[in-house]
């Protein structure tokens, strides 16, 4: 109960004291998980739109890679992406391993198969309620996966706040991908790793509440910003 | 409202960027836990105009991280390992900067009695003989190096230990926490102990007998094995590091009142 | 370039070797509205999809007089339960021209305008999953006939709909005839069928029994299952 108390009152000094070292974590974060989610987006959305869309010979088999990799463990992400960009590895002459960039392949590649797969579900559905009369209107199949990803939007966007859970918390890759560098790579995830290893819990717990507080903030604003959309509409 | 939101969003974005020197060094975790990376890089910056990143891992994944090329030097404590990593070319040479020392921790009331043993061997066979709990790193570090030649000097096998004898694998932090959690013995670096926050009821019974200090060594990685490192900046940090103001600073610095480091490089 | 004459030969579609519709032989000179008629699973839907493309013809030809590309262009289709897409009535209007590159502003006029026709003009900016069931049927007729095709066919689109929304559909497909759409409807609601039909088209177990006039068909028609038809007695 005391490292909890001591927790919530380090969480309220951070944030009243705006210790800078903090908002420059925090910022990173938010900079490597909202990169991640953004090209994770734009990667998963259109994918699962032509899953959707499209009848081919291994659907069924991509869906269920899709589906078995949502639970890809973070860490063996974070080794593949590390030996791949080591610079005795494939991509070495790039020199990206110990970057945010690094770190945002990494999550890129945890939260693809997530958002995909969740997508997946809800334009599949709202596919087969579209299917006749897309068909009957001949459109093209391109024209097929805009109408599914731009009626579906507000589903969309809880795939992609899933994926954002998940990228933002997430510490497995970014720690063997980023290196935990301080003022470089070091990201609210891993500095509380690192304040847990040095017994400092009253830290990181704080640095823990300020990160569930921010992941719910982010959470609120993206749903507000999609109803704003909604009722200029309707 | 919204205006103002993609407004912060672009602030995110624009973030960092400092033009200046930069490189990047491994170092172990027992090193970082003391603090004294945080006197000397802010010293090194202005001195330098060079930043030092460090990348806090285990000796045995600095070394594999400095024979991949992905880091420009590291500082490590262990010496049979280092003079491998020289021997096979990784790196040019190895440079002795300083020592601190390892201690015994173990519960207040020492229930294997180590306090009064005559030297670390002692110490070790009094915890194996009333099979005490005792927790070992068990990540292939530096430390956990230190620890298994401390057993076999002892005449002593780890392999053959029983439930007692818990192998985390994991940091020095992580290792401290587990065995504030079970009320365990530990072998842990001075400076980590001093610097760890979650003591419980634990204590430092022995320490002093010369085998238990621990040298620390820089060693720039090779530039004939992988031409991007930046060796002009690892060779000029080596000479800073082997100064006389290194020697001040790190002689100097102290936790709770305590002496951590002895430099002890040759000019 | 008009579609018309249609030529069906021999026309069938099958699924794991059942034969659903077919062989069907039909001419459609194109003008003015041809009825489907037949009892339950008697083929009208499948009937109605093969000919529009949807369903896959497993046998025979369909000729139409221009090139098959033109043809799909020139149609559209109606359901029996109306398929809305999740967006404002305007915007389920504006869909079909905009997907064919009509602009923005040129696809919203015309959406006004059959928004009017069909008596939806004050609830252009309602989401169109929340219209009535008669006000969704209109909805999607006007989206159909706002590309202005040639064909237009209609699956039983007033089956759901209560009397009063039965009249207002019926009157804009009136309207649309005149305006010189040829529709292919069908219905088994004879009442509907006196009031609509040019010609009639009566099936039964997938293919085509009588092809008549409207005035043939009703006054006595050949085979002896249309005439226990009209006579309302249960047909097999």
């Amino acid at each position: 109960m005391g490292d909890l108390w001591a927790g919530l009152s380090e969480a309220f000094r951070l944030l009243v004291t705006l210790d800078s070292d903090l908002v420059e974590i925090t910022l990173r974060s938010l900079q490597v998980t909202l990169s991640a989610l953004l090209i994770g987006s734009a990667i998963a959305l259109p994918l699962a739109s032509f899953l959707a869309v499209r009848r081919f010979r291994w659907r069924r088999g991509v869906i269920a890679i899709l589906n078995a990799l949502m639970g890809l463990p973070p860490v063996v992400v974070g080794l593949v992406v590390y030996v791949i960009l080591s610079r005795s590895g494939p991509l070495g002459v790039l020199g990206l391993l110990f970057t945010p960039t690094a770190m945002i392949i990494a999550q890129v590649i945890i939260i693809v198969p997530l958002i995909a797969s969740i997508a997946h579900q809800s334009l599949r559905d709202l596919w087969s309620e579209y299917h006749d009369l897309l068909i009957s209107m001949n459109v093209t199949q391109g024209q097929k996966m805009r109408t599914l990803l731009w009626d579906a939007r507000r589903a969309l966007l809880t795939a992609s706040l899933a994926g954002f859970g998940r990228a933002i918390g997430e510490v497995g890759a970014i720690m063997i991908v980023g290196g935990n560098i301080d003022h470089a790579t070091r990201v609210l995830t891993t500095a509380i790793a690192l304040e847990t290893g040095k017994g400092d819990f009253a830290l990181a717990l704080g640095l823990g509440i300020i990160l569930v507080g921010l992941a719910i903030a982010v959470n609120l604003c993206i749903h507000w910003l999609g109803r704003t959309e909604q009722e200029g509409r309707w | 409202m919204k205006r103002m939101i993609y407004a912060a969003a672009l602030m995110v974005w624009a973030g960092g960027a400092v033009a200046q020197d930069v490189m990047r060094m491994a170092v172990t975790t027992s090193f970082h836990n003391s603090g004294l990376a945080d006197v000397l890089l802010p010293v090194i910056a202005q001195d330098l105009d060079l930043e030092v990143q460090l990348l806090v891992v285990g000796t045995g994944q600095a070394l594999k991280l400095g024979q991949a090329g992905d880091v420009d030097a590291i500082l490590v404590h262990s010496r049979s390992a280092e003079e491998a990593f020289v021997e096979e070319g990784y790196g040019p040479h190895r440079r002795e900067i300083m020592y601190n020392d390892f201690v015994f921790i173990g519960p207040d009331d020492d229930p294997a009695r180590i306090s009064e043993a005559k030297n670390a061997a002692g110490a070790l066979q009094a915890i194996a003989q009333t099979e005490a709990v005792f927790v070992s790193r068990g990540d292939d570090s530096g430390t956990h190096k230190k620890e298994l030649s401390l057993w076999r000097a002892a005449a002593e096998e780890p392999a053959e230990f029983g439930s007692w004898y818990k192998a985390v694998g994991a940091g020095m932090g992580a290792a401290l926490n587990t065995a504030s959690g079970l009320d365990a013995y530990i072998l842990s670096d001075r400076a980590s102990w001093l610097n760890f926050g979650n003591k419980g009821d634990l204590a430092i019974l022995f320490s002093g007998d010369p085998v238990l200090f621990n040298q620390y060594a820089y060693l720039p990685v090779s530039a004939t094995r992988h031409p991007h490192v930046k060796a002009e900046l690892a060779e000029k940090l080596e000479g800073w590091l082997t100064s006389a103001r290194a020697a001040e600073l790190i002689n100097g610095y102290t936790v709770s009142g305590e002496t951590l480091f002895s430099f002890n490089a040759k000019p | 370039m008009s579609m018309f004459p249609l030529k069906v030969r021999g026309a069938q579609t099958a699924r794991r070797g059942k034969v659903l519709v077919g062989p069907v032989d039909l001419d459609l000179r194109g003008a003015g509205t041809t009825v489907v008629m037949g009892p339950n699973g008697s083929g009208k839907t499948t009937l109605l999809r093969l000919l529009h493309g949807a369903a896959r013809l497993t046998a025979g030809q369909i000729e139409w007089a221009c090139d098959e590309v033109q043809a799909r262009r020139d149609q559209a289709f109606v359901f029996q339960r109306p398929v809305m897409l999740r967006r404002s009535v305007l915007e389920n209007l504006m869909y079909p021209l905009r997907m064919r590159g009509v602009a923005r502003p040129a696809a919203l006029v015309a959406a006004e305008r059959w928004a009017v026709r069909v008596g939806l003009d004050a609830m252009l900016s309602r989401r169109a999953t929340h219209l009535s069931g008669g006000e969704q049927q209109k909805l999607a007729l006007a989206r159909a006939m706002i590309t202005k095709p040639q064909l237009l066919f209609l699956d039983e689109p007033t089956a759901a709909l209560d009397g009063r929304a039965t009249r207002e559909v019926e009157a804009v497909l009136r309207a649309a005839r005149d305006g010189g759409t040829h529709l292919i409807l069908s219905t088994h609601d004879l009442g509907q069928a006196r009031r609509l039909a040019d010609e009639v088209l009566f099936l039964l177990h997938g293919s085509v029994r009588e092809h008549a006039s409207a005035q043939e068909f009703f006054n006595g028609p050949e085979c002896p299952q249309a005439r226990a038809f009209l006579r309302g007695d249960i047909v097999e």
